[in-house]
Order: C-alpha cells, then sequence, then structure tokens
C-alpha cells in the first residue's frame, strides 16, 4: 500500500484536470475516512482524534479546533438542530488559498463536513461563499449535487442512520462576515455586524442553535486525520503544530504563488527557495506575514518558523499564512494608507472607535503621503493606534486587526514617515 | 420591457419565495433574494426592494440596511458591464494606481461612474483573492490576472461590442 501523501490537501489538486469527481475521488483514497467515521467511531472518537491531531483552525485566529468543537452540546444530530458551517468568506487581502482549495477539489471540503458534523453531530451544513467566488460557486454546486446523487449527502449516509447535507449561501462581499459572528448574523439575513460573546457560536449560533464555523482549509485536513490517524497528522509539521499548511507569497517576488508545506516552514525557504526570491532590481525590506491583519515583521526576521508560536514571538501572528511583500522601492506609509482604507471601508460601523477612528487614521496618513503632514499627525497615529489596538475597546476584532500593521509600521518606518513630514512629499511612488 | 421600476415578474416572485421556502425563516433568504433580482435588472431598485421585503416579511428598511451592507449589491443602476479593479494591498503593490488611471483616461469617467454610452460601469473592490496574478479584476462575474494597460484597451473594445 502506498503510504499517505505529505502533501494531502493538494494531493488531488490539479488546475489542469480540473476538480476530481465522485469516483476519480475515491479511487484516489477520498470517502475512506467518511466510511470509517460512520461505521466504526463514534463521535467523540472523532472530537478526541482531532485534538490529539493538534490541528489549529486555518482561518486566522488558530484556535485549535477539537477544543472548540468540545463545546458543542453533544445530543444526537436527530434530538437537537446543530449547524457545520464552512467559512469560506475568504476575504483577507493577500490571501487566496482557499480558492485553490474550493476550485481544486469541492469534494475533499464536503467530505470534511460531513466528519466534523458527525463529530459534534450537526445535521445542517451550510458553505458560506463569499460572493466573488464565481467559479468555485460552480465547483462546490455540481460536486454537491454529485455527492448527494451518490448517497454521500442526505438521509441515513451509508445506512449508518446520520443525516446531513450542505447548503451554499453565496455572499456579497463584506470582509467582516468572515468574523464568525458576523457569519451567523448574514446567514439570519440581517445586516452582518458581529454579535456579542457570550453565548457562543457553540451554545447559540445560527437562529440560536449550537453551530460550529470552521476554516475551509481546517475542514480539508479532517478526512485525511480521520483516515490516516491523527499521530501521522501531528508528525507532518516541523514544530509544535500538527499537520501542513498552504502557504502563499505575494508582492514582488520571481514567482507569487501559494504551495502546501509541512507546518512551521520557515520563511526565508517560502520566500526564497518557492516564491523564487525577490524580483531582479527588487530588495525585500518588510512583510506581513499572514494577511493585512497581521504586524509587519522586517526583512531580517524571515529566519522564522511560519506557526502559530514562532510568528507570534517574532512580534506578529501567522494569521492565514499568506504573506504580502514590501520591496525596497514601495513606500511604506502607501502600503499602510492602503491597508487603512480597505480597514476603515469593511469596518460594519456598528461601535463608534472602530467607525470613527480608522476613517481618521486613513486620513493622516492620506496627509503624510501626500506631503502635507505634520508633526502632530504623528502623535494622533500613535493615540489611535493605542486607543484601538487594544482589545476590549472595540466590540470585535477589526479594528485590532487593523492597526497590527499600523502600530508595527510606525517603529519599522520611523524614519519613513519623518522625511514625508520634513520633505513635504512622499520620497518613493508606488507602483514605479 | 423589463425594467428596474415596474413589479417584479411573477417567475421571479415565485424564485423569491422558494429560496425562502430554503430557510429556517424568510429573511434568511435576503441576500439570496436581492442577488437574483440583481441578476435579472443589473441593480436593485427600490420598488423591487419593497417587492421584496414584502414577500420575505421584512420591513423595507430592515431589507435596504442589509442591500446597503454589502459590496456587491448595487443599489443604483450600472453600466451593461461592471469592471471591479482590486484596490487592496497586493495589487497596489503591483501598480493598480496607474491601471485605474489608465481606464479612467480611456473611459473619461471616474471610479464609481458609468461610461456615458452605459456600457461600463468602473468600481474600486476589494481583495478578489487572486494576489498571485496581481493587478486583478472581476469583469462581470470573470476572473482576470496580471492585468495591464493592453489588456485593459483590448477589454474596453470588447465590452462596448458586447451586449
Amino acid at each position: 500500500m502506498t503510504p499517505p501523501s505529505e502533501r494531502p490537501l493538494t494531493a488531488m489538486i490539479d488546475p489542469a484536470t480540473g476538480p476530481p469527481d465522485c469516483a476519480a475521488y475515491e479511487h484516489a483514497g477520498g470517502w475512506q475516512a467518511t466510511r470509517k467515521a460512520l461505521s466504526s467511531l463514534a463521535p467523540a472518537e472523532i472530537i478526541d482524534m482531532v485534538t490529539r491531531s493538534k490541528l489549529r483552525g486555518r482561518g486566522g485566529a488558530g484556535f485549535g479546533t477539537g477544543q472548540k468543537w468540545s463545546f458543542v452540546p453533544k445530543e444526537p444530530a436527530t434530538d437537537r438542530r446543530k449547524y457545520l458551517i464552512a467559512n469560506a468568506d475568504e476575504m483577507e487581502p493577500g490571501t487566496f488559498k482557499d480558492r485553490l482549495l474550493l476550485e481544486g477539489n469541492p469534494l475533499q471540503l464536503i467530505e470534511g463536513m460531513i466528519l466534523a458534523a458527525y463529530g459534534v453531530q450537526a445535521g445542517h451544513g451550510i458553505i458560506f461563499l463569499r460572493g466573488e467566488y464565481d467559479l468555485a460557486c460552480t465547483r462546490l454546486h455540481r460536486a454537491i449535487g454529485e455527492a448527494r446523487q451518490q448517497g454521500w449527502l442526505g438521509g441515513n449516509i451509508l445506512g449508518s442512520g446520520f443525516s446531513f447535507d450542505i447548503h451554499v449561501h453565496s455572499s456579497a462581499g463584506r470582509y467582516i462576515c468572515g468574523e464568525e459572528t458576523a457569519l451567523l448574523t448574514a446567514l439570519e439575513g440581517r445586516r452582518a455586524t458581529p454579535r456579542s460573546k457570550p453565548p457562543f457560536p457553540q451554545t447559540g449560533g445560527l437562529w440560536g442553535a449550537p453551530s460550529v464555523v470552521n476554516n475551509v482549509e481546517t475542514l480539508c485536513n479532517l478526512p485525511h486525520i480521520i483516515a490516516n490517524g491523527p499521530e501521522w497528522f501531528a508528525g507532518l509539521g516541523l514544530g509544535e503544530d500538527g499537520g501542513t499548511k498552504i502557504y502563499g507569497v505575494s508582492g514582488r517576488v520571481a514567482k507569487p504563488g501559494a504551495w502546501e508545506l509541512p507546518i512551521g516552514t520557515p520563511l526565508r525557504q517560502i520566500i526564497e527557495e518557492y516564491a523564487g526570491g525577490m524580483r531582479s532590481g527588487y530588495r525585500l525590506r518588510a512583510l506581513l506575514p499572514g494577511g493585512a491583519s497581521t504586524a509587519f515583521l522586517d526583512a531580517a526576521a524571515i529566519d522564522v518558523a511560519m506557526d502559530y508560536g514562532s510568528v507570534e514571538k517574532a512580534g506578529s501572528r501567522l494569521g492565514t499564512g499568506m504573506a504580502i511583500i514590501l520591496d525596497d522601492r514601495t513606500c511604506p506609509i502607501g502600503m499602510i494608507r492602503n491597508l487603512e482604507h480597505f480597514f476603515a471601508q469593511e469596518s460594519c460601523g456598528w461601535c463608534t472607535p472602530c467607525r470613527d477612528g480608522l476613517p481618521w487614521v486613513e486620513r493622516l496618513l492620506d496627509a503624510i503621503e501626500d506631503g502635507t503632514g505634520q508633526d502632530e499627525d504623528m502623535d494622533q497615529l500613535a493615540r489611535h493606534a493605542r486607543m484601538l489596538g487594544a482589545p476590549g475597546r472595540t466590540f470585535c476584532a477589526h479594528a485590532p486587526g487593523a492597526m497590527a500593521p499600523l502600530v508595527s509600521g510606525l517603529k519599522l518606518f520611523a524614519a519613513d514617515f519623518a522625511a514625508h513630514i520634513q520633505q513635504g512629499r512622499c520620497p518613493l511612488q508606488a507602483g514605479a | 420591457m423589463l425594467t428596474a421600476e415596474n413589479p417584479l415578474p411573477a417567475p421571479v416572485r415565485a424564485e423569491i419565495l422558494a429560496l425562502a421556502a430554503q430557510e429556517l425563516y424568510p429573511r434568511g433568504a435576503s441576500v439570496a433574494a436581492l442577488r437574483l433580482v440583481q441578476a435579472r435588472f443589473g441593480w436593485v431598485s427600490t420598488t423591487h426592494l419593497r417587492e421584496v421585503a414584502d414577500l420575505l416579511g421584512m420591513s423595507a428598511d430592515d431589507l435596504d440596511g442589509v442591500a446597503t451592507y454589502f459590496n456587491l449589491l448595487f443599489r443604483r443602476p450600472v453600466g451593461r458591464h461592471v469592471i471591479m479593479l482590486c484596490d487592496s494591498v497586493s495589487c497596489w503593490i503591483m501598480g493598480r494606481e496607474p491601471l485605474c488611471a489608465h481606464l479612467c483616461r480611456k473611459l473619461g469617467i471616474r471610479p464609481g461612474e458609468t461610461t456615458a454610452d452605459n456600457a461600463i460601469t468602473l468600481l474600486p473592490t476589494v481583495c478578489i483573492g487572486h494576489c498571485d496574478h496581481a493587478p486583478a479584476m472581476l469583469v462581470d462575474n470573470a476572473l482576470h490576472g496580471d492585468v495591464d494597460t493592453a489588456i485593459l484597451d483590448h477589454l474596453i473594445d470588447t465590452l462596448r461590442d458586447m451586449p
């Protein structure tokens, strides 16, 4: 028997042939985990295996997946309405990993959802898909239709007595819907503002029912954990975390892209080996390791291992694991202005500090970048960074996330800020 | 003729009710229903918004709160084609600003506007998850990457000739 792939998430993904159908999926090892789970594993054993696999949520927060599930009330799905929701609202700027999984192998996500739903005993599945992912939408609908026709979804799957089906919710574009309580509010057809916790979704989620929201990449790992065992999965990681991770790089590197690698792969290897290093004529200056809401790391920090603990120790967050590169010919203040424009626009407006503070930050950065900034503006920026950056002063994590690149940028690019204000212009121009 | 100021045709109303019936509560279909109306008429007029609200058992203001919340739902008319040029960080680094300026010059409009012949509306959009092919854009529903001025010039000519 061939050993399981060390790149389990992407083993079946081939852009040239398109996603596998049910037969091709099964031939390549798919559905094994579902057969095993539904015939010989109790729901509690699924949760235990996922906990032991050291799988942490791949959406950005990195919460232990098994632990997240452990808070769901244990009644069987037949006795209580519960929801298992795939968060496919991939909108973190610089992030394009879930698209790869959704378009490349939708059945893998479906199987992951069946396993998660069986574990927490949820009868209702929803894929919350961002509205812009048109191809993913078509492929998901086709895959769900086929899986339903062949008995992998619907009533009494494989004669196990467990029933589960999946509905695709196509959203209409709003970053905050990726926040799990805002996502639930969106599914209830309301203006999608985050909710206060408690109740946590696991006990009072969609329409008040227990609900689990997991990221697409998180769910896609489950078939491999159940089929090959938690110890095998935990062993794939190079450090404390289990499994592989889809890493990506964008910006002025030779070969921007996304690659599945052992979790904990050094950032230097990802940038130099996989992304081919910097384009000729450009030097690496700094980077955001895991999307727009992670703090800048200096070029000198690129030997960091890309796992949750190591990136945090280096002063940032693993986030989505999709790095955005700042080169030496792009203005760091321009880049931060672009990031804060995004966060200001995508603020849901529910709480005042975020709704009013982020546009203020954007205007201050506008002035500095456009050459009309004053010394006092730096004090204002620092004050906003302090007020909005600390958790607990705003309703959700949107503003603290927005402040991560600003707080780190104020330190790392202090000389650039000063030069803009002193010279009354931007010494560099973006896109030059 | 189908226009946004006439009541919704009966088949569209039936489709909206069918969407609502799939949900535990009808309002769960609000985004799907608004998207359906927009797919047919290009945007969501106030006449249609009121009708949808009525079908879902919501107040019109409540539903408008939803409609105005989402980037992809249009509460104003747009041209026959919509170009959404990504303005998030990776595309910005890779030169989306000069491309946007080029588009504006060629089309004679600013972002947020529609050409006089009603062919093209230009909008900025947040990251569309195509950062390894930045600068990227959506044209109607189709994704385009590694965009340059030659691609844009060809695109504009093609869109103007399309219905």
